[in-house]
């Protein structure tokens, strides 16, 4: 059995002591140096920066967002190869673009950035998947679909991971869902006991047989391939 | 339910008639009294009220003095369903099924306020209550219930064990949702979209 | 219904590089039953035979919740592995912008149920840096002892039912024995057992109870028994190293890069540990060891979490010694309710103590993402203000979720009884995980 050698990540890599942050200022924070980065290597790629409460936003064109994640994973000066997070935020005002929030680490350098694409609701919500440079994006995002409806393109598996795959209301998450749900509540119940448990407890479980129909276009082209679904 | 005819084998007949003697009050009191101290809890334990339900059967507040320290995990072998914690929609037809793969005499003991009502989680994902899937014997209220008051509902059911009558021929039926009953209102009868600001009949005057 | 084929891998041998045995492809035929393709070469030949098909959940007692697995064996080793998670999502972050910041905390507790009292430190830090608020000194140092506490809490549980998964069924009774006498402090300091909400926005519910700290360290002092005692029993156990070691290997590159946090890293041998590397409430200055493993294996997440275990106690020796004096919570109350003699004596902090309580402090528009190491690994609370005393969004990143996502790889190849031990290893709660 081979015993691995220990990687010794941030503060005993590189010796310094890291302390608790005090009176981190509102904006006028200084930004990581990751953001001085992205902005030389893709000028137009990155909209916007921002320091709030000592933590860098780095705002990405949509177009732009895997490039840039996938230059910061692999750079060897960036090494940002923890993904800490994939959501996303829908303001309360209509008029605000929905934002898609990659939350990366990098656990040599000790760094923290976090990565933003907004998508104006007007269109279709779409955008690229990081799964495959980071494999903890594959549920992430599965959520992220779940809860706001936003297609992730180039992944495996994009199911629904906490609702039922049936699961007919809606996108819980998004604002003009409401808090209780769209049907009364003895339609939810109706709706709810009529799921199949057995549905998932037969050999159609390994081809997603009930909810292929809806995968969409190039998943199901991949599944009758015979790719792998998501490891 | 209760207007229908004598004939309804739901209805409880306290008539002069029913065969109530000596020797069916001495079987019921024995058959009682075992079946109140050797219930078998089928603990459904989903959320923090199970850690209260593991903690009331450990050490300290042990519950093999009452008879159930052998959690049962299978349904078949199960006296009481203790449903603690708060069920989701989506887990709403598991306990329904492991409900009916109960093999009666069954209880169910609903453990919190989250099994009782809903709980704290009045949302879109969340049951209002198992009692809207299975039926409920005793209800322990609490976030989560103190180990004391655990075993203050199994002394509850206990008691309610213990006062059955075999000559009830309801007792022990398998509570289905009767469709010749008019409670039960087809679902295409009822409509599908709730009001305008959904469930708002539930919400609260803080308008939360 | 047509004939549809899924070829779930195109096995050229019968092993893979790490000597597992490699999935066989599958045919859906006409009958709508799905068969194997062809026998799997390099096995038993002549024991051709369909996959079986298990369903383990969601009602399981060793699932640790609602977990549902479901795992296509080939006899007894498990060739896939598909995990069905959701049957306890409770809508959290939903419910969380309706919420002001300061009754969010009643929530905090119920999703990580086991780390109840962490979780409001976590997202009393969130709220703190969103607010732009500094805590007193006083308030640090309870923080600390809350969350180590609630270390302790929540690594007897693990180990508890963690045993009773492997077999033995005895560490469960004397870790809950333990648990009850933390059970009784929180209870005096906060009121509630196990969910506690202990913090607010700008400091913490109650300051401890005079006597507290005599409970403490009596229970600091006893401790090291119980866990001695559990060490001779399990650690050089025969039963025990067998059933453990070797199991769910996950080397230190694909744990990164699957996202997995907290013990679950530490003993692949990657020594993050948010305490260390990214600080808060002044954890550079208590001394202690961040234990890490060399296998990625089961056992080497057992020692892991048994020997933070003893670190959290050193923790808390050292945080029961430098409590300062002082007022616990901040002296702003337009954030937090101030003492009730005054709420009761003087118009401005009555006004005050309605604004706090019917409309809550509102913080000003930004963002935070606060991480946290609690038991089960980084646990982050991202949230959103525009300005408003509910938050546009509250985001829990859950670290139970991102381990979770793993275990089909941990487990292809093992065999049944194992896929339990190693479910049991990642230290899941399904309330983290389904929110």
């Amino acid at each position: 059995m081979t015993r691995f050698n220990v990687v010794r990540t941030g503060a005993s890599a590189s010796g310094d002591q890291p302390a608790t942050q005090r009176n981190v200022s509102h904006r006028s924070g200084a930004a990581n140096p990751s953001a001085k980065a992205l902005q030389d290597k893709f000028s137009s790629g990155i909209k916007r920066v921002d320091v709030i409460w000592g933590e860098t936003i780095v705002y990405v064109a949509p177009s732009a967002v895997h490039e840039v994640i996938r230059w910061l994973h692999d750079d060897p000066s960036q090494q940002y190869d923890f993904l800490s997070d994939v959501t996303a935020v829908e303001y309360r005002d209509a008029d605000v673009p929905i934002e898609v929030v990659w939350q990366l680490r990098s656990l040599p350098y000790r760094r923290f950035i976090r990565v933003k694409a907004q998508i104006p609701k007007g269109s279709p919500l779409e955008i690229t998947s990081v799964w495959d440079i980071y494999k903890s994006a594959d549920w992430l995002e599965r959520e992220c679909y779940d809860m706001f409806g936003i297609r992730f393109n180039g992944h495996p598996d994009l199911r629904r991971i906490l609702m039922w795959e049936s699961y007919k209301e809606g996108f819980p998450l998004r604002k003009d869902f409401p808090l209780r749900g769209r049907f009364s509540r003895s339609e939810q119940l109706r709706q709810a006991l009529a799921q199949n448990p057995e549905a998932r407890y037969s050999m159609e479980e390994l081809t997603i047989a009930d909810a292929f129909a809806e995968l969409p276009t190039d998943m199901r082209e991949r599944l009758s391939k015979g790719e792998r679904t998501g490891e | 339910m209760g207007l229908s005819a004598p004939t309804d084998h739901r209805t409880v007949s306290y008539s002069p008639e029913s065969q109530e003697g000596w020797v069916t009050t001495r079987m019921d009191f024995i058959v009682n009294w075992a079946r109140a101290n050797s219930l078998w809890p089928m603990p459904f334990g989903t959320a923090c009220c199970a850690i209260e339900f593991m903690a009331t059967a450990a050490s300290d507040f042990d519950l093999a003095r009452f008879g159930m320290e052998r959690m049962s995990f299978s349904p078949r072998q199960a006296d009481v369903l203790i449903c603690a914690g708060r069920v989701p929609f989506k887990l709403a037809p598991i306990i329904r099924r492991i409900w009916q793969q109960m093999p009666q005499p069954k209880w169910c003991i609903s453990m919190g306020a989250c099994a009782s009502t809903g709980g704290m989680f009045d949302n879109y994902a969340v049951v209002q209550g198992i009692d809207t899937i299975i039926p409920v014997d005793v209800y322990v209220p609490g976030c989560p219930p103190r180990p004391e008051g655990l075993i203050y509902g199994i002394r509850m059911l206990q008691e309610k064990v213990k006062n059955e009558r075999s000559s009830d021929a309801g007792t022990r039926d398998e509570m289905e949702p009767d469709p010749t009953s008019q409670l039960y209102i087809p679902p295409q009868v009822i409509d599908e979209l709730g009001e305008p600001f959904g469930n708002s009949v539930n919400q609260t005057r803080s308008g939360l | 219904m047509s004939k549809r084929t899924v070829e779930v891998e195109l096995s050229t041998s019968g092993l893979d590089a790490q000597g597992r045995p490699q999935r066989v492809p599958l045919v859906t035929n006409d009958g709508g039953t799905a068969v194997a393709l062809q026998p799997p070469p390099g096995l038993e030949p002549d024991l051709e035979g369909e996959h079986m098909l298990i369903n383990i959940g969601p009602q399981h007692p060793a699932t640790h919740g609602v977990l549902r697995l479901v795992l296509e064996l080939d006899g007894e080793t498990v060739v896939r592995c598909i995990p069905h998670i959701g049957y306890l999502h409770c809508g959290f972050e939903k419910i969380g912008e309706y919420r002001q910041y300061n009754q969010i905390i009643c929530w905090t507790d119920r999703e990580d149920y086991l780390n109840s009292i962490g979780n409001n430190v976590a997202f009393a830090l969130g709220a703190e840096r969103l607010f732009g608020i500094e805590i007193t000194e006083r308030c640090k140092v309870l923080r600390v002892i809350a969350s180590e506490l609630s270390r302790i809490m929540s690594h007897l549980v693990w180990l508890g039912t963690f045993c009773i998964d492997i077999g033995a069924f005895t560490p469960f009774l004397w870790a809950f024995q333990r648990r009850e006498e933390i059970y009784r402090l929180i209870e005096k300091w906060v009121g509630a057992r196990l969910t506690t909400t202990a913090t607010r926005v700008g400091g913490m519910a109650a300051d401890i109870p005079s006597g507290w700290m005599d409970g403490l360290r009596q229970f600091i002092r006893t401790f090291p028994h119980t866990l001695d005692e559990i060490d001779r029993v399990l650690t050089r156990n025969a039963i025990w190293v067998g059933r453990t070691v070797g199991l769910g290997v996950m080397t230190p590159e694909e744990a990164i890069n699957w996202g997995l946090s907290g013990p679950m890293l530490r003993a692949s041998g990657v020594d993050y540990d948010v305490r260390k590397d990214f600080p808060y409430l002044d954890y550079e200055t208590y001394d202690f060891d961040v234990p890490v493993g060399t296998n990625g294996d089961v056992y080497d997440r057992y020692l892991v979490r048994f020997e933070e275990l003893r670190q959290s106690l050193r923790i808390l020796q050292q945080a029961a010694d430098r409590l300062p004096d002082g007022p616990v919570n901040i002296d702003d109350p337009r954030v937090i309710l101030p003492p009730k003699s005054k709420a009761t004596s003087e118009m401005e902090s009555m006004i005050h103590h309605f604004k706090v309580v019917m409309e809550g402090p509102r913080p000003p528009i930004g963002e935070s993402y606060v991480a946290v190491e609690s038991p089960k690994g980084e646990k982050g609370y991202y949230m959103v203000s525009d300005g408003t005393a509910k938050p546009v969004r509250w985001r829990i990143r859950p670290p139970s979720f991102v381990n979770l996502a793993a275990i089909p790889k941990m487990v292809e190849g093992h065999l049944l009884s194992d896929v339990i031990a190693i479910n049991a290893s990642i230290d899941i709660v399904m309330g983290e995980i389904d929110r």
